[in-house]
């Protein structure tokens, strides 16, 4: 059986919790992660076939009948299951399981069965149905650390793959491991509230463990045995509107 | 014992029955194309068309040697509609397949509920000329060509589709096991690769089990082709492999197809399982279910055998064929349509019997999705199961040539319009409610679906101008395997094994 957690194998298994009492649908994570990753933009007639391109989305759910309603907010991205539904059905291995827990797409063997996406419950794998273009003063912002996608692939949320690279590579430089606060996704940075926390779940100081053990933790669509890396912190007492 | 012999010896069989008023002459060659008068029933087998076998030769290898001017208008109005079908796939793989109707998290619209529809439709030639000749039924013989031919084709159609829907066609054939420098395996654990697999397997076999049933003919069809000089002798000569009918040659032909025979009723199954499996193993909530397997597989013969009887009456009708495949044949093929549509009904209602009873929430919500498409069950329902049954129940109805046509036609719209029902509001009602989405094909996905059809119809009319349609060496083995036994004062017709 796999080790849901990579705890014994690895020194790194990556995490993110999303505290949702702290999460206020501003949207700021999903400017921030299009930015950083060289997500494409698809204009309004595309976005309005559900065409949108975004690895992080903020779900909007509104309880109850006017003048009593509640809004609800969750942002989704790729939950990086230790059991990916995802990864057994791809041909051509374009998606798998790297050994610090994050499901990874390889842009360069995918051939776009799409396959994976259907088979997300989440549903949170894009597909490029188009070449992206980034005209003239656009082309400026592209990061270099991340590659433009080409038409016909899929992709997703990597939580900021390069990042966590580059955070590794500090910390073996300084002769240690990496610490909490060493390694900044896009949307954790972004966010004013900080409702995003980012970290190594098997270092039993860091904040992600900590929290993710607090009780209030959960996964999304659980009884779907997936065992995300992404784990939320229930909230749903503090009314955002009404 | 020689052909003649046999014509003989019906002929007093004829006689010994009391059919016939006059007792010396045959009937009139009228009498047999009514399959009501007895003495046709009674000569079914053997009737006057086999009585001489270069008349039999000529008649049935005429569509192949004899081409109207307006054959070549109707081939010319085909590669018009493959030619708007094949520039919308040319403009999609070069522009992007946005240009599809598909969008998030309907991945999969059209183009997959059609490459289903034409897997199972390759279900019926060879799946039915094997059960046929595996069970010896009599009446397969004039029909088995037609119907493997059927396969061939759809299969190739068929394969194109994942083709077509793939993001990155010029790098499919990464779906490839070769070993090469790119070090990389295909990953045996998808559906997909099974799926990939499978289809190739299937192709590979039908194509040789079609080939080598072609054998005989081909030779007879070389013979005279170069008694003609018709230029068709050039590759008759090479691919009829030199057959003469020598004792050996048979013998070793009848081995051969029987053994294909059962290879491929092995295949055949397995391949619309896993065509099933590409659904049935995602956790995808209507899905994922374990009737989808054997589901498939009779929706495929069900909609390939209403296929085979509607391209039966075409060839009749068009080729002056209602003397080879008469309307004793279109009737026993009603009767397994029938067997068929009853069984697959019951797939049919099993489906949402047992998703309604069990009623969980992600399930039912599919469910009610449904619903809202209710004309496009009653379609399904009518077309696929409750008309179908009622009229096929009826004799009349199963001899009458027009509404077999408009009814296997009918049948072959209601299980399009199931396979896109399987694929699509599936998809549109997936676990997160966030992305429900609708779906609707564009006018590129309805262009290349149309000109599939219309590539389907144009590899069969190119096959049946290069290659003998009419299986002559089974039609003359039945009649030659085929004799009378007496029983008091009746004569009766029975197949001799040797």
């Amino acid at each position: 059986m796999k080790s849901f957690n990579y705890k014994k194998h690895n020194d790194y298994s990556w995490s993110m919790i999303i505290d949702l009492d702290r999460c206020n649908g501003c949207g700021a994570c999903v400017i921030g992660c299009q930015a950083e990753n060289n997500v494409a933009t698809v204009g309004e007639d595309e976005v309005g076939k559900k065409r949108n391109m975004h690895w992080l989305r903020i779900e909007r759910y509104i309880e109850g009948e006017y003048p009593h309603v509640k809004v609800r907010f969750l942002p989704m991205m790729c939950q990086h299951c230790a059991q990916a539904p995802c990864e057994s059905v791809c041909p051509v291995y374009a998606t798998y399981h790297n050994p610090e827990g994050l499901n990874v797409q390889v842009y360069n063997r995918c051939i776009g069965t799409r396959f994976c996406g259907n088979n997300c419950p989440y549903s949170v794998r894009y597909f490029n149905w188009f070449d992206s273009s980034f005209p003239e003063p656009v082309n400026n912002q592209l990061n270099p650390d991340v590659s433009v996608r080409e038409r016909g692939v899929m992709e997703k949320c990597s939580l900021c793959m390069q990042r966590i690279r580059r955070g590794k590579d500090t910390a073996k430089d300084e002769g240690r491991e990496v610490q909490d606060g060493d390694i900044q996704p896009a949307c954790a940075q972004t966010c004013p509230t900080g409702a995003i926390t980012f970290g190594n779940i098997n270092d039993h100081e860091s904040k992600v463990y900590k929290m993710a053990h607090s009780g209030r933790a959960i996964s999304l669509f659980e009884e779907k045995g997936t065992h995300p890396a992404v784990k939320y912190l229930k909230g749903g007492t503090n009314d955002v509107i009404g | 014992m020689s052909l003649d012999d046999n014509v003989k010896r019906s002929a007093d069989a004829g006689v010994a029955g009391g059919h016939h008023g006059d007792v010396m002459a045959l009937p009139e060659i009228e009498s047999f194309r009514d399959p009501e008068t007895k003495a046709a029933k009674a000569h079914y087998d053997d009737a006057d068309i086999y009585r001489d076998e270069k008349g039999f030769n000529e008649h049935t290898l005429r569509p192949m040697f004899f081409t109207t001017k307006s054959y070549f208008i109707f081939t010319l109005a085909l590669g018009l509609v493959m030619a708007q079908g094949l520039g919308f796939f040319v403009y999609q793989t070069f522009v992007g397949l946005g240009m599809a109707g598909i969008h998030e998290p309907v991945y999969w619209g059209a183009y997959i509920a059609t490459f289903v529809f034409w897997v199972g439709m390759s279900h019926s030639g060879t799946i039915v000329s094997s059960i046929l000749r595996l069970t010896q039924a009599n009446w397969r013989r004039p029909i088995l060509r037609a119907a493997e031919a059927m396969t061939a084709f759809s299969l190739m159609v068929a394969g194109l589709f994942p083709l077509i829907h793939v993001g990155r066609l010029w790098r499919a054939y990464y779906m490839v096991p070769l070993p090469s420098q790119r070090m990389l395996w295909p990953n045996f654990k998808s559906p997909l690769m099974w799926d990939f697999c499978a289809i190739n397997i299937y192709l590979t076999g039908s194509m040789t089990f079609l080939y080598i049933g072609l054998l005989p003919d081909l030779a007879v069809a070389r013979d005279k082709a170069i008694a003609m000089g018709n230029w068709r002798r050039h590759y008759l000569k090479v691919l009829a492999l030199g057959w003469r009918g020598s004792h050996r040659e048979w013998s070793v032909y009848n081995k051969c197809s029987l053994f294909l025979a059962v290879i491929i009723l092995l295949i055949a199954p397995s391949v619309h399982t896993i065509v099933s499996w590409d659904f049935a193993m995602t956790m995808t909530p209507g899905w994922h279910t374990t009737i989808f397997g054997p589901y498939f597989v009779v929706g495929a013969i069900y909609s390939g055998i209403a296929a085979v009887i509607t391209l039966m009456i075409t060839l009749r009708i068009l080729f002056n064929l209602d003397d080879v495949i008469r309307k004793f044949h279109i009737d026993a093929l009603g009767k397994l349509l029938l067997v068929i549509a009853i069984i697959w009904t019951y797939f049919y209602f099993c489906e949402f019997i047992t998703n309604w009873y069990s009623h969980k929430p992600e399930e039912w919500e599919v469910m009610a999705w449904q619903g809202h498409r209710f004309p496009y069950h009653l379609m399904v329902m009518l077309g696929g199961s409750c008309l179908t049954i009622f009229c096929l129940s009826w004799r009349r109805f199963r001899s009458c040539m027009p509404c077999m046509f408009a009814l296997t036609l009918l049948v072959n719209c209601g299980m399009y319009i199931e396979r896109y029902l399987i694929v699509v509001p599936i998809l549109s009602r997936r676990d997160n409610p966030f992305m429900w989405t609708d779906y609707t094909p564009t006018i590129t996905e309805v262009g290349i679906i149309v000109a599939s059809f219309a590539y389907f119809i144009f590899l069969y009319a190119i096959f049946i101008k290069l290659f003998p349609i009419v299986t002559m060496a089974d039609v003359k083995e039945g009649v030659i395997v085929s004799g009378d036994v007496r029983l008091g004062r009746h004569a009766v017709r029975v197949q001799v094994k040797e």
